[in-house]
């Protein structure tokens, strides 16, 4: 059977899980194995009309839960085969075991995690808990902030996970229904060339090769174990990063779009600046243009790829500013936030000592509203005057009722 | 469709492929060993195998070691059919679109988990892949007990054993439910193929395992998997326990042919009281007390009227 390619605008008007599933059918997957949840549902929901209307040629599975849906991508990526599959929030923590276990097998799948609060209490909407929660579990890490960057971060995905280089399985992260269900205009590639800018999967170490059997996913114990994970570890923190910034590369050759690990708006000669992921990015850029006519010398970075942690980048970025707020969308629960720690990480080997205070914002799908980033720029500036920071070290951003502060 | 691999002897057949290295950490005397090679020697197809987190898997693939010259995959306790099912998934979508490295070849997919991988934990996994009409097939090497982690009870553990999370004591007779009949369970998905088999009656294993692999879809066989350790008798003596498991007729020997047509494919011409079997192993040491005596009658009408609704079942047809 063969399938059908389908004709597109130069500029679709889709939102980010439709843009989604757009890039995995160009992608043409072999095998998606996938189980619904708000709000990465229409994502396999699209996958599957793409199919029933004769536009992909690989095989679907509708498994009977997030973890069997990982379960199945591994046995099928083991096989030899492209292989992606979509979830959010509770989806990622049934599939969190099988998470480490693809890593561990170096089994290049692509995940699109729609980004969504981890229950208790029960949520729909966006926060990042989800996302934070498998930081460590060994996956390459892309982040977009719109649906256009939903699309391109899938075509890019495949590209770095399924380099023999490489060989990790990636998740492409975008914010649950602020880019999953927003509608925008997507600039899209022709299916030929966004095929021919994948390319074909090339199989290592595959089950379905019967002249070479294969044993994948051994037992280690102490004996092996630190070698296997010190390995990971290194290629992850070595080569993973070249291999983004390569590909990066190619696919702005090819539509225009640069992309970079670390995106940086205005950040040449900012004194004050936030640090943040998804959709805060674009509201934060708005108001660091707005604090620019006040006097304020604002800068925005948005961290394009989590893991590996830029580490290097950032500091770069950083190396001039004079206070730092990064943005957390997620409750640390008893610690200082993910971006708080990996910033300062970061910056304590350099000559740079900026002023690092962290916000917790909009858990659970709750609004950052640029008045809130007008506020927290002016007290960046007051701290850059002062001297030294002049409230709380870790802050909550709009909780109702008395204000919530720690550190 | 591959060739039946024909099979004359014991001999010949013990020795006539080496997919599954003598080379392993299982206990000596340790029946899934044996099953293991069966099954792989039943076929000289390819094969894709997959092994669930139990003794079968870690006492076979210990890095940089191998006991396997086959495909084969671990991924975690629960999910090994689900992950045959992957691979068998991307062959399908492979072979659709014309990229298989080997076209000619016309694998099988197997998935090997314990009892309590297939039971317990894996039972949503397997159901899943039974009901979405794979084409694989599920090999429980049903030892009743959780070996790996040290014999604690599963729900393939039956009444009066004494396992570590159900053990028999000054109050206790030990596990007080019985065994669960994962057999009705499969079959009642309707699937192609579901079958007991036993290491001992190997001729009829072998017929299973080529049955099985023969037809399309889904199949489901389940293995008594005598263990030494863990059902206390000596290693010399596995296969003497499994003849009195099928000869008590506590493991019956049957199929169930697209979830209906049930036959009983072994009939022991002189069936050995249950008592017998249960007197082998140091598990049911304490039934043997006065106060426990009544629980071996009780185990004994259990096993008669399962034997008597499998003729029932057989005779009638549905
Ligand atoms: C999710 C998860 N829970 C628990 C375990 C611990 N565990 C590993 S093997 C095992 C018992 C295996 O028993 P069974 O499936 O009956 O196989 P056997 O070892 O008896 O052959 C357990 C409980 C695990 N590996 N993963
Ligand atoms: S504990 Fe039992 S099942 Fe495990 S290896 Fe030993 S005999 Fe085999």
């Amino acid at each position: 059977m063969a399938f059908d390619k389908m004709e597109l605008r130069d500029i679709e008007v889709w939102d980010g899980n439709f843009a989604a599933a757009q890039a995995m059918r160009q992608s043409q997957i072999d095998v998606v194995a996938a189980y619904p949840i708000t709000p990465s549902t229409p994502i396999v929901e699209g996958y599957a009309q793409f199919l029933a209307d004769g536009y992909i040629e690989g095989e679907f599975v509708m498994v009977e839960s997030e973890h069997a849906a990982m379960s199945g991508c591994i046995g099928a990526a083991a096989a030899g085969g492209r292989v992606a599959t979509a979830t959010s929030s509770q989806g990622l923590a049934l599939m969190s075991e099988t998470l480490y276990q693809a890593s561990g097998m170096r089994l290049p799948i692509v995940l699109n995690l729609v980004n969504r609060a981890l229950a208790s209490p029960l949520n729909v909407n966006g926060d990042h808990s989800d996302m934070y929660m498998v930081r460590d579990s060994g996956w390459i890490q892309f982040d977009a902030f719109c649906p256009q960057e939903a699309y391109d971060l899938n075509l890019i995905a495949f590209r770095v996970a399924e380099d023999h280089d490489v060989r990790l399985p990636a998740i492409v992260n975008q914010d649950g229904f602020m880019t999953s269900h927003t509608a925008q205009g997507v600039h899209t590639l022709t299916d030929d060339v966004a095929y021919g800018f994948v390319g074909e999967f090339k199989p290592m170490n595959d089950m379905l090769d019967f002249e070479h059997p294969v044993t994948h996913g051994v037992q280690t114990e102490e004996d092996w174990h630190f070698e296997h994970k010190a390995r990971q570890h290194n290629d992850l923190m070595t080569k993973v990063m070249p291999k983004i910034k390569e590909v990066f590369a190619d696919f702005e050759k090819l539509t225009g779009r640069k992309y970079s690990p670390v995106e940086k708006y205005d950040m040449d000669d900012a004194d004050v600046c936030v640090v943040c992921l998804g959709t805060s990015v674009e509201t934060a850029r708005e108001v660091a243009k707005e604090m620019r006519t006040q006097g304020i010398k604002a800068g925005v970075i948005g961290l394009r790829v989590i893991r590996p942690f830029p580490f290097f980048e950032i500091a770069e970025a950083l190396k001039n500013v004079k206070a730092i707020a990064a943005l957390d969308r997620s409750s640390p629960n008893g610690a200082a936030g993910m971006l708080f720690n990996e910033i300062a990480g970061s910056l304590y080997n350099t000559q740079n000592r900026a002023l690092l205070s962290g916000y917790i914002y909009g858990l659970g799908g709750r609004d950052l509203t640029k008045a809130h980033l007008v506020s927290l720029f002016k007290e960046l500036q007051a701290n850059v005057d002062a001297g030294k920071v002049t409230t709380q070290l870790q802050q909550f951003i709009g909780v109702r009722g008395p204000k919530l502060a720690y550190l | 469709m591959s060739e039946m691999k024909n099979i004359k002897n014991l001999k010949e057949f013990s020795t006539s492929a080496d997919r599954f290295e003598g080379a392993n950490l299982l206990c000596p005397g340790c029946a899934h060993s044996i099953i293991v090679r069966e099954v792989l020697n039943a076929t000289n197809d390819d094969l894709v195998l997959s092994a669930s987190t139990g003794c079968l898997e870690v006492c076979t693939a210990v890095y940089p070691y191998t006991s396997w010259d086959a495909s084969w995959i671990h991924i975690g306790f629960e999910n090994s059919s689900t992950a045959v099912a992957g691979a068998e998934t991307m062959y399908k979508a492979l072979k659709k679109k014309g990229r298989l490295k080997q076209p000619e070849r016309n694998p099988k997919f197997v998935s090997f988990a314990g009892d309590g991988a297939s039971y317990d934990i894996g039972f949503q996994w397997i159901s899943g892949c039974m009901e979405r009409g794979h084409n694989m097939m599920h090999v429980v090497l049903d030892n009743e007990v959780y070996a790996n982690t040290g014999g604690q009870r599963s729900s393939s553990t039956p009444i009066g054993s004494s396992a570590t999370t159900s053990p028999a004591g000054r109050v206790s007779y030990g596990e007080k439910r019985n065994k669960k009949d994962m057999m009705s369970i499969m079959a009642a998905h309707g699937i192609p193929y579901a079958a007991q088999v036993a290491p001992n009656k190997w001729k009829d294993m072998v017929k299973k395992i080529q049955h099985g692999l023969s037809v399309e879809g889904p199949v489901f066989i389940n293995a008594v998997s005598p263990c030494t350790t863990e059902w206390k008798f000596d290693p010399k003596d596995t296969m003497h326990i499994t003849d009195l498991a099928t000869d008590s007729l506590v493991f019956p020997l049957y199929e169930i042919i697209d979830g209906t047509e049930l036959n009983i494919t072994y009939r022991p011409k002189n069936v050995v009281p249950v008592e017998e079997y249960l007197a082998a192993q140091g598990r049911f040491k304490h039934l043997f007390k006065d106060e426990y005596k009544y629980l071996i009658k009780e185990w004994q009408e259990r096993v008669d009227a399962k034997w008597a609704y499998l003729q029932r079942r057989e005779e009638s047809r549905v």
